[in-house]
């Protein structure tokens, strides 16, 4: 879901590029109070594993592929502060190193894929811990419930951008109809790659798993049921 | 890298529960558990990257929508969102495309995924560590 050079115009990709930096520094702020020995590996491991699963497209229509944004998996994993800023090293490096999205297009498309995408799954999770407090067993539904929707918000967010500073040689209204189009099918892969990993690291680790900790940690808040 | 959370077993205890049907399993240490993970995704973008699909993904197929395309990749005929966009400031390089430079086959992508695995890993690892240094747990000590 990467964007080009040239697709957005330079005022609205400045923009967003203020949008996106004024987003990664909160994170980073954010972040100082979730990094421990636990999540400091975790967040390089997160990273890593979004690049990895990131070049992995998958079909979704004939001549129609889709991909992991991965700001939901991470905000799962690490939470959103953490998440935001393991997706924008991801995106990074893509734009710096591999010539994938333009670099007058970083500023977009890290508001898309790490800082929309992270802050609406945490905001989901935040939902669906206190209704329905998810077990390790249980967490893959909410997951991908989480990731689904997530991808939804980023590709939206596309749509908002192309309506602000798009040529429109293409009308709003087709963009938007073939953007989400699409992006309900990819939000499925993204659905299935987020709660198959998520379901693996809470089987194996269910503490490292963010979304699970918020959980435990409410619990433990709260008097004890005597046996 | 020292905290290793309670055994099932012992969380078990504190909630008055009876310790039956527990599995007396270990659970994988976390050092192991990243190291894990980390050749996970380096098999993944090594060799299932193979695999991909080459198709544009979903915001490529929408800008490409109304133009038919030649076998280089170049329009055709038609209007799309597509004919606005540039060329990528940095095309010229070593794993631009995600092919890696001097490689050729099925080899060029899996030795750049690996890379980029690899440099992704550092860089967020570098981050999340100067990050903690200047947290409160860090400045409390």
């Amino acid at each position: 879901m990467h964007i080009s050079d040239g697709i957005i115009d330079a005022p609205v990709s400045i923009a967003f590029g203020v949008v996106a930096v004024a987003g990664v520094s909160y994170a980073a702020k954010r972040a100082r109070d979730d990094l421990d020995d636990r999540t400091t590996p975790m967040a390089g491991l997160v990273a890593a594993f979004v690049f990895a699963v990131q070049m992995l497209n998958f079909p979704v229509l004939p001549g129609v592929s889709g991909h992991l944004l991965g700001g939901a998996l991470a905000t799962l994993l690490v939470g959103p502060w953490l998440g935001i800023l393991c997706v924008a090293v991801v995106l990074l490096v893509q734009g710096l190193m591999f010539a994938d999205g333009g670099l007058t297009a970083l500023g977009l498309n890290i508001t898309n894929m790490s800082i929309v995408t992270s802050l609406v799954a945490a905001g989901l999770v935040v939902l669906l811990v206190r209704r329905y407090r998810p077990s390790p067993r249980s967490i893959w539904a909410a997951a991908f419930a989480v990731a689904f929707v997530s991808v939804l918000a980023g590709a939206s967010t596309f749509v908002l951008e192309y309506a602000l500073g798009g040529t429109l040689s293409i009308s709003l209204a087709t963009v938007a109809k073939l953007q989400l189009g699409y992006h309900v099918l990819i939000g499925v892969g993204e659905g299935v790659i987020t709660a198959m990993t998520v379901a693996t690291v809470a089987a194996t680790r269910p503490d490292l798993v963010w979304a699970l900790r918020r959980h435990a940690a409410r619990e433990k808040s709260e008097p004890l049921v005597p046996a | 890298m020292s905290a290793r959370p309670l055994p099932p077993s012992a969380t078990a205890t504190t909630t008055g529960q009876p310790d039956v049907g527990r599995r007396p399993r270990r659970p994988l240490g976390l050092r192991r558990f990243v190291v894990l993970g980390v050749l996970v995704a380096l098999v993944l973008a090594g060799v299932v990257s193979a695999f991909a699909s080459a198709s544009p993904d979903g915001l490529d197929s929408v800008t490409r929508a109304g133009c038919t395309f030649g076998a280089q990749g170049e329009v055709v005929s038609g209007n799309c969102i597509a004919q606005q966009a540039r060329a990528h400031g940095l095309e010229g390089s070593p794993f631009a495309g995600y092919r890696t430079h001097g490689v050729g086959g099925a080899a060029s992508t899996g030795v750049s995924g690996v890379v980029g695995v690899l440099a992704t890993l550092a860089i967020a690892l570098g981050l999340a560590t100067a990050l903690r240094r200047r947290g409160p747990a860090a400045q409390k000590r």
